[in-house]
């Protein structure tokens, strides 16, 4: 028995897949450094990353499965969920030793765990291009003309914090790219600590040095441009008005919105 | 200044808010020239304490009306505050809103004032400003006010993703009693401009792919229910002669709202009737997705849907002679008619079943509800075959696991079977 230790990186999983294909050995399980689970009766290898071996098994799956196989994979294997690595493996091994495309194979235990798993990240990955509240952080040209436009200006950087179930900001990166092309923003996984930053040309991986207490709440620092707490105030008023009071029905409310990411939105602050 | 924007927001969405569309899908607007926005998603950003999706700024320009639409809260008899923004204000708040991730667009609608066209010239506006000068690309709805000239709503179809005429009322007669400023052929001239108009753009299109879109998002309509004696069969037929002859993408069915102590309307303090709602949007799904036909769901002696049961159990319990199916030869078409499987689980059941013969076991695994679909369905497992059971002992035992599916959750935007 082999436990491969691998740095939780996609292309290090892939490169531990490529190894234990590599060295034929028959009995393995592959861990995350962060929390490795080596037993007294196996041997620990670590895996280095290695883009070449990666992108080689990569390529065999893309010779055997679709685009939205291949997809959910990946989705799948952002959920972080303990023990994944090693039923991605018996999933990629079913792939490898049949002859036909395996991927719609609904009866096959880690066809199932792909398709219930990639399901889970995938409503999560919707969920964050929902429950995003980008907060403007400065308004460049308020002073210059207070009012309504100033709220919305393209010259200024827009700001959320998130703390999703799983890893999705590698999925929800691209959403928002499009949709925010001419504005900088930056949206930041607390739980994860790191974020992405769209600077109008490109997107970077950012990490941010918050000060102590901060990861709690939903705001980097206290807003208090005056446009930007107008406009979330001007949110509120409209979410509150909405509301039919004659058809109210929280649990339907509560199933749409967990209470676990209430605190990140705007409109449900204590007015 | 600031107060009063907020006040007046208050009034307007207040006013706005028994509209029940919200929808902001089946547009493909692309972000062009690095601009704002995009609409293709369809994303609920938020959900009110009712429980109904939030995806668009859904606001009317004003609350006066020169009309006296007796369900209607702005009628021009009603009591109430009255506000009206200029379209500069609604062009910035939608990109405020925007900007920030709240919504995925504008729903525009409005009282009338002065005269229909001229409250449509300023709908128009709204969406060409917001299009041309703000370079902006997220979902566009606007409503077009009875009686407006069909220049104005070709142009507010060059703007908008999807425009809609409410019909109101399911008949001729209930607008006539309710509705006397208005009239049906007013509503219906403008969705037949809409189908040609929006018929001949994809033909454009087809040919010069550079042709400007019209409408992408196609037409909707939306028709009040329960504030007049019209049987579900009527409504439905209606519905299905929108989808049919006029290419209707959606029709709306809104609850009525006791507002008003108008003698020829329900009571104030009668209950939404949320349940008839939400089976009316069930059905309309079985008409739209499952290859359902309106008589087969309300067969002609009972013209009402069945509150207890959704429309496709209650279908199939009339019709227990197509059951029970082998899942492992069945044709799909009739496995998306058993209650409890969906188009989602008649895809996987069709994959999986050429790898291996299907049990229990595996329709669990694929999420099927097996408790529900074993009256229906027979698989390569015998443990669960049904018993000789009569319809309605179906119904009471089904009714009495008080499976949460069978519990209407009284939204309009269902995601069931
Ligand atoms: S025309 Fe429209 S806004 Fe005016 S009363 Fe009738 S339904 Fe209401």
């Amino acid at each position: 028995m082999k436990t491969l230790i691998y740095d939780e990186s996609f292309a290090g999983w892939l490169t531990a897949v490529f190894e234990l294909y590599e060295f034929k050995w028959p009995q393995v399980t592959i861990t995350p450094a962060c929390r490795p689970e080596v037993t007294m009766f196996s041997e620990a290898r670590i895996i280095i990353t290695d883009e070449a071996k990666a992108l080689r098994v990569w390529a065999g799956l893309k010779k055997r499965l679709s685009q939205q196989a291949l997809e959910d994979l990946y989705r799948s294997f952002l959920s972080e969920y303990p023990g994944m690595e090693d039923r991605l493996l018996q999933y990629v091994q079913y792939v490898f030793r049949s002859p036909q495309n395996i991927e719609s194979d609904y009866s096959h235990p880690s066809v199932q765990f792909v398709g219930n798993i990639a399901k889970k990240v995938g409503r999560e990955k919707h969920r964050m291009e929902a429950f995003v509240r980008l907060q403007q952080l400065s308004t460049a040209d308020a002073a210059a003309s207070p009012g309504l436009h100033a709220a919305s200006s393209s010259a200024s950087l827009y700001y959320a914090s998130i703390s999703p179930d799983f890893n999705v900001l590698p999925l929800i990166r691209q959403h928002f790219e499009q949709r925010y092309a001419d504005q900088q923003w930056i949206i930041y996984d607390l739980r994860r600590k790191y974020g992405i930053f769209y600077n109008l040309d490109r997107t970077d991986i950012i990490t941010i040095d918050f000060n102590e207490g901060v990861d709690t709440g939903r705001h980097i620092t206290t807003v208090t441009d005056p446009c930007e707490v107008f406009c979330q105030q001007l949110w509120q008023t409209y979410f509150d008005r909405v509301n039919i009071g004659a058809r109210k029905n929280t649990k339907l409310h509560i199933q749409h919105m967990p209470r676990r990411y209430w605190k990140f939105l705007t409109e449900k602050q204590p007015r | 200044m600031w107060e009063r924007i907020k006040e007046k927001l208050g009034i307007l969405a207040d006013a706005a808010k028994y509209d029940v569309s919200c929808a902001s899908s089946g547009s493909k607007r692309k972000n062009e020239n690095k601009g704002l926005g995009n609409a293709s998603n369809g994303i609920c950003h938020a959900y009110t304490e009712d429980g109904r999706c939030i995806s668009l700024l859904k606001i009317l320009l004003t609350n006066h009306c020169i009309y006296d639409c007796a369900y209607c809260v702005s009628r021009k008899s009603n009591d109430i505050e009255r506000a009206a923004f200029t379209v500069t204000e609604i062009v910035d708040l939608t990109i405020a809103f925007y900007r920030r991730n709240y919504i995925e667009g504008l729903f525009l609608s409005s009282g009338i004032f002065t005269n229909p066209d001229y409250t449509m010239e300023r709908l128009v506006l709204i969406a060409k400003k917001l299009r041309t000068e703000h370079n902006f690309h997220g979902y566009i709805h606007l409503k077009t006010i009875p009686g407006a000239s069909d220049e104005l709503i070709r142009q507010a179809g060059l703007y908008a993703d999807r425009l809609s005429v409410n019909v109101e009322m399911p008949t001729e007669a209930s607008l006539r009693l309710l509705a006397p400023d208005k009239s049906r052929e007013q509503m219906l001239k403008p969705m037949r401009y809409l189908k040609s108009a929006i018929e001949q753009n994809l033909d454009e299109k087809r040919r010069f792919s550079k042709a400007p879109q019209f409408a992408p998002a196609g037409q909707s309509t939306q028709m009040v229910i329960g504030a007049t004696p019209e049987t579900d069969l009527v409504i439905l037929h209606l519905a299905s002669q929108f989808y049919q002859r006029l290419q209707l993408r959606r029709v709306y069915y809104s609850g009525y709202v006791p507002i008003s102590p108008d003698q020829r309307l329900p009571a104030i303090g009668t209950p939404v009737p949320m349940v008839r709602e939400n089976r009316l949007y069930q059905a309309d799904w079985l008409l739209r997705n499952y290859g359902f036909t309106v008589d087969e769901l309300l067969p002609p002696e009972s013209p009402l849907l069945d509150m207890e049961v959704d429309p496709k159990l209650a279908w199939a319990l009339r019709n227990m002679q197509v059951f029970p199916l082998d899942v492992n030869v069945a044709d799909p078409v009739l496995l998306q008619r058993i209650p409890g499987i969906g188009l989602q689980s008649v895809k996987k059941i069709e994959s999986a079943r050429r790898f291996s013969r299907l049990t229990w076991d595996h329709l669990k695994k694929m999420g099927v509800s097996v408790n529900k679909v074993r009256y229906f369905l027979t698989t390569a497992s015998p443990e669960y075959q049904r018993k000789d059971l009569q319809p309605q002992q179906i119904r009471q035992i089904l009714l009495s696991q008080g499976h949460s599916k069978y519990k209407p959750n009284f939204s309009p935007q269902i995601s069931l079977f």
